[in-house]
């Protein structure tokens, strides 16, 4: 077991007073906002389109991607019970009505929004080292510490703003990682994605803060559709968080993001998320679902791209973030926590993709199923031909809370090589009376106490996290687990 | 202190094991147990700090004047009673020092008391654990885990001594242990002594009792206190064994 500095494990204070509380983040913010008609059509492509005033090319990209969208099927491989999701009963673009020009024309209404939600977006309020983007539905609304990144050469806006800014490298990259006919969500983002952010990081360049976008749905009925670029050049690092909410409503909402990164020679990107998804009342009813196709692609050599994510909203999770590694001696990881209650699925894993020689991935995750959820763990590792002395190791470990929930693992192993190293370990377990009854022969409540041993057991994942995440991570699962036990 | 009258318990939806037990211990005793395997010694431990998996079927257990068998687990710790268990239980992944801290709150806002910071938590810590000989980086591992018996047993020792119980349950907290490790335990329990706290000690031997000095020693038997004496029962006890007081019941 990992030994965490005490000073880091120490950092949930709050644990237990927030053990009592529910969904945090489901209000709805009053705010004036312009939205699309409801519906999927070459209309709406355009409308879209139109409303970022993009370059012709863009608008022909989207809408070859809207024809693959109408000529692909949903798929139905994941361990998951989707309902039926009419594509026409969506808004794909909603907008605040008042786009700011700085941070002082912000409407205070999102401001407000943003400071209940934890994150200041004022540059002297802000966390010290920590550069945010604010999505709300489907534009970004603000960007911090934007001029202290420039003298370091580092790009971070919107994507939208990049379009118009960098449509060189916006030309040169969109969709080469993860290709529009990649699967039926990246197809659909493809069409009618609406905005997200845009990282740049130039050559030998540590980027001197942590980056971050906060992803918000506000709008009733309405998808978000963001998409996120980040561009590691040689010699550069980067480490980038990405938290989302949503307000608590009884209908479902679509999420389908697409998220590409990339790095070049020696370049490391360390993606963090937490996701925090309205995840549906306790009998099911309403929630996101998190349609979401993440990837890097390790181009260059001894590159690094290491995800790390915290799922506990959502009322579907359909996920997994992956790494081509395809620069020698480049390096994939991925840690994960899906955390699941109540009526809650998540299928999500990982793809480490080993093409270059000496390439190595390392895999660690966590599931915790509790209530009526059900939670899978999805994997492939592949070792392709040319891949000499690739190395692999995965590890699952899956924990049950109660009898009525359920916990998967699909782990694929495709080799071409003799000479590769490929270990799995996995295990599952249930939160034992023995530890719940001697927590609470200590004093802690039980809900107190599967916490613990819940955090206990994540323990590997959570130190992966920043900082400033790993606070909000240890919050989350406690509140995630609130009616487990008792 | 405690007064328990006419117990009866069975595991969950089975066999009596406790059959008619009474014990009265006042304030600022030291009662011990001693008795054969299976004689529901360890049940009894767990009955006082309230496992679910056993049902009290008759009788009543009276703690600081309250029914102490309407209380749960929880609320039974936080009031003060206290377990030192016979196998103390791992917990993967969860820094002992954080669990202290979280256990030390949790019976501090129960009395309405603020929660200590890490800094004050590390300040009380650290006298505590010069009690029971244990080292600062013990706080950085993960409960119990990897622990040796001896650093185990210490460590239920510690948590007593943080907590400052009323009633002091210790199950077989001699087992497994060294001779030196068994005077480091006694030594520790013997310095949380005091007017207000009693203790009801667990044994197969009589070496712990060397060390903490009990008022009075019972023998239990078929789930029945069948035989009590003083100080000297233990060690006439460890001499004879239990058959001479057995015979003499049937």
């Amino acid at each position: 077991m990992s030994q965490a500095p005490l000073s880091k494990a120490e950092q949930n204070p709050e644990v237990s007073s927030l053990m009592a509380q529910k969904y945090q983040h489901g209000f709805v913010t009053d705010i004036e906002s312009e939205v699309a008609a409801k519906g999927l059509s070459e209309e709406t492509v355009r409308y879209i389109s139109a409303k970022k005033n993009e370059p012709e090319w863009l608008l022909e990209w989207r809408l070859k991607s809207l024809e693959i969208f109408l000529s692909m099927e949903m798929p139905d491989w994941a361990q998951l019970n989707i309902p039926e999701i009419d594509y026409q009963d969506i808004h794909y673009f909603a907008a605040p009505k008042e786009r700011p020009k700085s941070l002082d024309e912000v409407d205070p209404e999102l401001l407000k929004t943003y400071e209940k939600l934890g994150i200041p977006l004022h540059e002297r309020a802000a966390l010290a080292g920590v550069a945010v983007d604010a999505v709300f539905d489907s534009v970004s609304v603000v960007t911090t510490f934007r001029e202290e990144l420039a003298k370091h050469g580092v790009i971070f806006c919107s994507f939208s703003e990049a379009v118009h800014d960098y449509p060189e490298l916006i030309k040169k990259y969109l969709g080469t990682i993860v290709p529009r006919a990649d699967n039926y969500f990246t197809a659909l983002n493809s069409a009618v994605f609406s905005d997200g952010s845009f990282v740049y990081i130039p050559k030998g360049v540590r980027c001197p803060m942590e980056l971050s976008t906060y992803f918000r749905i506000n709008e009733a009925n309405t998808g978000q559709f963001e998409r996120t670029l980040i561009i590691a050049d040689e010699g550069s690092y980067v480490s980038y968080l990405e938290g989302c909410t949503a307000p608590q409503r009884d209908e479902n909402q679509l999420h389908a993001a697409v998220v590409e990164l990339i790095t070049h020679d020696d370049a490391e990107i360390k993606y963090s998320t937490v996701q925090n998804w309205y995840p549906g009342d306790e009998e099911g009813k309403g929630g996101i679902y998190n349609f979401v196709t993440k990837r890097g692609k390790c181009q260059g050599k001894r590159s690094k791209i290491s995800w790390t994510q915290v799922e506990t909203g959502s009322a579907i999770t359909w996920k997994y973030p992956s790494c081509v590694l395809l620069g020698d001696e480049s390096i994939g990881e991925f840690y994960s926590i899906a955390l699941t209650n109540h009526f809650q699925q998540a299928d999500t894993g990982t793809k480490m993709v080993h093409i270059g020689k000496n390439t190595k991935s390392h895999i660690i995750s966590k599931g915790v199923s509790a209530g009526k959820s059900q939670s899978t763990y999805r994997g492939l590792v592949s070792v392709g031909p040319k891949a000499e002395g690739a190395r692999n190791f995965s590890q699952c470990d899956s924990l049950l809370i109660g009898d009525l929930c359920g916990a998967h693992t699909f782990p694929y192993i495709e080799v071409s090589r003799q000479d590769a190293q490929v270990e799995h370990e996995a295990t599952t377990s249930k939160v034992s009376e023995d530890q719940m009854f001697y927590c609470q022969q200590r004093g802690l409540s039980a809900e107190e106490a599967v916490a613990l041993i819940v955090t206990g057991f994540c323990r590997e994942v959570l130190n992966e996290l920043p900082m400033e995440f790993a606070v909000e991570a240890n919050k989350l699962l406690s509140v995630s687990l609130e009616g487990t036990v008792g | 202190m405690l007064e328990i009258k006419d117990l009866h318990v069975s595991v969950a939806g089975g066999t009596e094991i406790i059959k008619g037990l009474n014990l009265s211990i006042p304030a600022g005793e030291v009662h011990a147990i001693m008795g054969p395997n299976g004689s529901g010694k360890s049940t009894l431990s767990y009955v006082l700090a309230g496992h679910e998996g056993y049902e009290v079927t008759q009788g009543s257990i009276t703690y600081m004047g309250q029914d102490l068998l309407a209380m749960d687990a929880s609320e039974r710790a936080q009031s003060g009673v206290f377990l030192a268990f016979q196998y103390p239980v791992e917990i993967p992944g969860v820094q002992n020092g954080y669990f202290l801290r979280s256990i030390v709150n949790a019976q501090r806002v129960s009395q309405g008391e603020p929660e200590l910071n890490p800094v004050e938590f590390m300040k009380k810590v650290k006298e505590v654990l010069k009690l029971v000989k244990l080292e600062p980086n013990m706080l950085k591992r993960s409960v119990n885990e990897g622990f040796s018996g001896g650093e185990k047993k210490r460590n239920e020792v510690l948590q007593m001594a943080l907590l400052a119980p009323k009633l002091c349950v210790l199950d077989e907290t001699d087992s497994g242990l060294d001779i030196d490790a068994l005077r480091i335990v006694g030594h520790g329990v013997d310095a949380l002594k005091g007017p207000e706290r009693s203790f009801l000690v667990i044994t197969h031997y009589q070496r712990l009792l060397d060390h903490v000095v009990p008022d009075k020693v019972h023998v239990l038997q078929g789930g029945r206190i069948i035989h009590s004496g003083d100080k000297n029962l233990a060690l006439e006890l460890e001499e004879r064994g239990y058959e001479w007081l057995i015979e003499g019941q049937s």
